[in-house]
């Protein structure tokens, strides 16, 4: 048995529950000979691999469903060995090469000269080409996308990318401009309680209204969250009766935690106590910027109106630190000491502004 | 045995060309001028090595300008004007940022290319005589992505084998190019396109295409793409494109170019804008009993939308800034303290920062300068 997500995960294009013009575009596109590049963008959950599944299904039929798992070894220049996942059918390839770190272009180039200089062998295929599928296409270093730039020109007759990705900011304008963006927006409140609901239907279960509003609420756009949410309720109360507390991920509730910390008590032996707490966070694999974010969130709850601005500004100061930076750690505390002394100056009264 | 498959090998090149069905050609390389009159504006530079197809003297020459104004084009343009098709292979090298550009190339390939003696001329097949002047041409696209060693390599090659060789530089920023290289070019800039000829040049696209564009469609391509025309063209490539394989065809419309480019509509960043407490004339009834007080939750919620929407922060703040930077009311020193804001903000999305936090500080650093 599989999780909710996946079993009711739309399998073609007629199936998508929310933004009918797109799949109506991704659609013709598919019909006609003259597939362009595609970029997909928009944040997680708004369903954009399960689009990009929907339109290969579109172009190439189902057999694109068989897919095989493959692991491939490259060498990189200073000869060290990297091991890539791919997912593959006879149509297609999936690769995320940003699981290749600093060698992502090593990857890019081996895999996509390999794809362009094959011809499709396969006569009953719909199309010529085949599809290399990019994932996380914005956590490409730049040396990669240049690679990619011509080969995209280059190689058009028997391949086509569709590229995978957060947010445009990242990637370089000559590859923007060779794709047909496309941008997958969060489906809105009703869109998801229709989806819900839907999923509940063929359950067979009976969700109260207020339990779907809050689902729809907690998960700020999420879909698949929202899902994920909803199974976790029914295993929790199998008849949906009583009271419904929707379970905040453990780390949430810790984070939520610290920002207390910070805003109770604003001292020497409070830092040591948050960084410990920030500590244990980052060993469970929580990513900093996550971390930073919901603290900074809660705070700003739970402050003073003329603070908010300041903390948020500070936040934003540090995470962009935290990047540029090696140890993580330390930009967490420097945020979380700056707010300490901004929290208690406020109450004070002193003007802080030329400390700055 | 082995003898004969070489040399039924080595015999007249039989190898199939790899050719693009024109249909799915890329309307930028369909469309790249053939010879030196047909580029669009630039009548500066034209002008000027229109007198050298006459007297077939070139020197070493840097293009620079903002990309899309037609750099690469005038170049390859006139090397096939000067060479024709025959010649232009063994006369003309190529090489851009994809290719190997390290010293070592330098070394090797370009100084192997440059002192080649040229090769006589070969007949020209089609009939016309070219001027096929005594000398190669070496074009380094994008010159400004070579590296510094790469480029002090150069400066004696350049010199050495002047007499059979010579280079054009293509790049963006001409401050990339070491001085004793840019001294050694004359320079020739490109300006970004003017409407006018950017206007002309895609409404001949859409003519030679068949396809429907109004003027309105025209005017948002062109806005959307700042004076770069391989933008322009690409964009009407795939709307045309759209717009032809729904069913029934659709005509173009100016909000598809603005979807296309992945352009943030303008009453979202109006709306940011009004939230933020910069005023906005529009014909939409302005509401004028919202409280100009600081307001924080409001800013969060609008900037949430947006990321929830998907919109690129660049985008967002390349936008913002056009209209705070236009704005009719604001004074100089609220526009100053905003463009900072901007300056630091782009930096920081460049750096990879996270672009949530990041719109919440332009937002909040904005409404605090323009409220000041």
């Amino acid at each position: 048995m599989s999780l909710w997500v996946d079993q009711y995960r739309p399998k073609s294009l007629d199936g998508l529950h929310y933004h009918r013009g797109l799949s109506q575009r991704l659609k013709s596109l598919a019909a006609s000979g003259d597939f362009p590049h595609l970029l997909f963008y928009g944040p997680s959950g708004a369903g954009k691999k399960t689009r990009i599944a929907c339109t290969l299904r579109e172009i190439f039929g189902p057999g694109v469903e068989k897919l095989k798992i493959d692991q491939r070894v490259f060498l990189s220049p200073s000869r060290r060995k990297l091991e890539i996942n791919l997912v593959q059918s006879n149509y297609h390839i999936e690769i995320t090469p940003s699981e290749a770190g600093n060698y992502d272009r090593v990857v890019i180039q081996e895999i996509l000269k390999e794809i362009a200089q094959t011809q499709q062998v396969d006569l009953n295929a719909k199309q010529r080409f085949k599809v290399v599928v990019i994932n996380e296409a914005d956590s490409l270093s730049r040396d990669a996308q240049a690679a990619l730039r011509r080969t995209m020109e280059k190689y058009m007759s028997n391949m086509r990318i569709i590229l995978c990705a957060n947010s445009t900011s990242r990637l370089i304008a000559p590859i923007k401009s060779r794709c047909l963006l496309m941008r997958v927006a969060a489906p809105d409140s009703e869109e998801m309680t229709s989806v819900l609901l839907h999923v509940a239907k063929k359950e067979n279960l009976n969700m109260p209204e207020e339990a779907i509003e809050k689902i729809v609420e907690d998960s700020s756009g999420n879909l698949r969250k929202a899902l994920l949410v909803m199974e976790a309720l029914k295993m929790q109360s199998p008849n949906l009766t009583g009271s419904l507390s929707i379970a905040k991920p453990d780390w949430e509730t810790y984070c939520h935690k610290v920002a207390d910390l910070i805003v109770g008590e604003q001292s020497p032996a409070r830092v040591m106590e948050v960084r410990t707490k920030f500590y244990e966070l980052l060993s469970h694999c929580i990513p900093p910027t996550v971390i930073l974010k919901t603290v900074a969130e809660r705070v700003v709850e739970r402050v003073d109106e003329s603070l908010k601005a300041d903390i948020m500004h500070w936040a934003a100061f540090y995470e962009t630190r935290m990047r540029i930076g090696n140890k993580k750690i330390f930009h967490l505390e420097a945020w979380a000491v700056k707010v300490m002394s901004l929290y208690k100056h406020f109450f004070f009264d002193i003007d802080m502004s030329s400390f700055d | 045995m082995a003898s004969n498959f070489f040399n039924s090998r080595s015999g007249p090149k039989t190898s199939v060309k790899h050719t693009v069905d024109p249909a799915l050609q890329p309307w930028v390389e369909k469309y790249r001028p053939k010879t030196i009159d047909d580029v669009s504006a630039q009548d500066h530079t034209v002008a000027v090595l229109r007198k050298t197809l006459t007297s077939t003297n070139l020197p070493h020459m840097l293009f620079y300008g903002p990309p899309g104004t037609g750099k690469t084009s005038t170049i390859l343009a006139l090397a096939r004007q000067l060479f024709g098709p025959d010649n232009f292979k063994n006369r003309v090298l190529e090489l851009n940022a994809s290719d190997e550009r390290g010293i070592a190339i330098v070394r090797e390939k370009i100084k192997g290319f440059a002192r080649q003696t040229p090769r006589a001329q070969a007949v020209a097949s089609d009939g016309k005589t070219y001027p096929c002047p005594p000398y190669k041409i070496i074009i380094l696209d994008e010159a400004d992505s070579m590296t510094q060693d790469a480029q002090g390599a150069l400066r004696r090659i350049m010199e050495t084998y002047a007499r059979i060789t010579r280079f054009c530089l293509v790049c963006n920023y001409v401050t990339r190019i070491i001085e004793p290289l840019a001294s050694r070019c004359s320079k020739f800039r490109f300006t970004p396109l003017n409407p006018e000829s950017a206007a002309s040049r895609l409404t001949y696209i859409a003519q030679q295409e068949h396809i429907d564009v109004n003027k309105p469609v025209i005017d948002a391509l062109i806005n959307v793409s700042n004076g770069d025309l391989r933008r322009a063209i690409t964009y009407l490539q795939s709307a045309s494109r759209l717009s032809s394989t729904s069913v029934p065809p659709t005509p173009i419309l100016p909000s598809d170019i603005q979807e296309i480019a992945g352009v943030v509509p303008d009453k979202i960043v109006n709306d940011l804008a009004r939230t933020l407490g910069i005023d906005i004339d529009d014909d939409m009834d302005m509401d004028s009993s919202m409280p100009p007080k600081f307001n924080f939750s409001a800013i969060q919620k609008k900037v949430k939308g947006i990321i929830r929407e998907g919109y690129s922060a660049t985008q967002v703040l390349s936008q913002l800034h056009d209209l705070v930077v236009l704005h009719p009311i604001l004074n100089s020193k609220q526009k100053s303290a905003c463009a900072l804001v901007f300056a630091e903000a782009d930096k920081a999305l460049c750096d990879g920062s996270d672009e949530e936090l990041w719109i919440l500080e332009i937002a909040l650093r904005v409404h605090k300068a323009v409220s000041s």
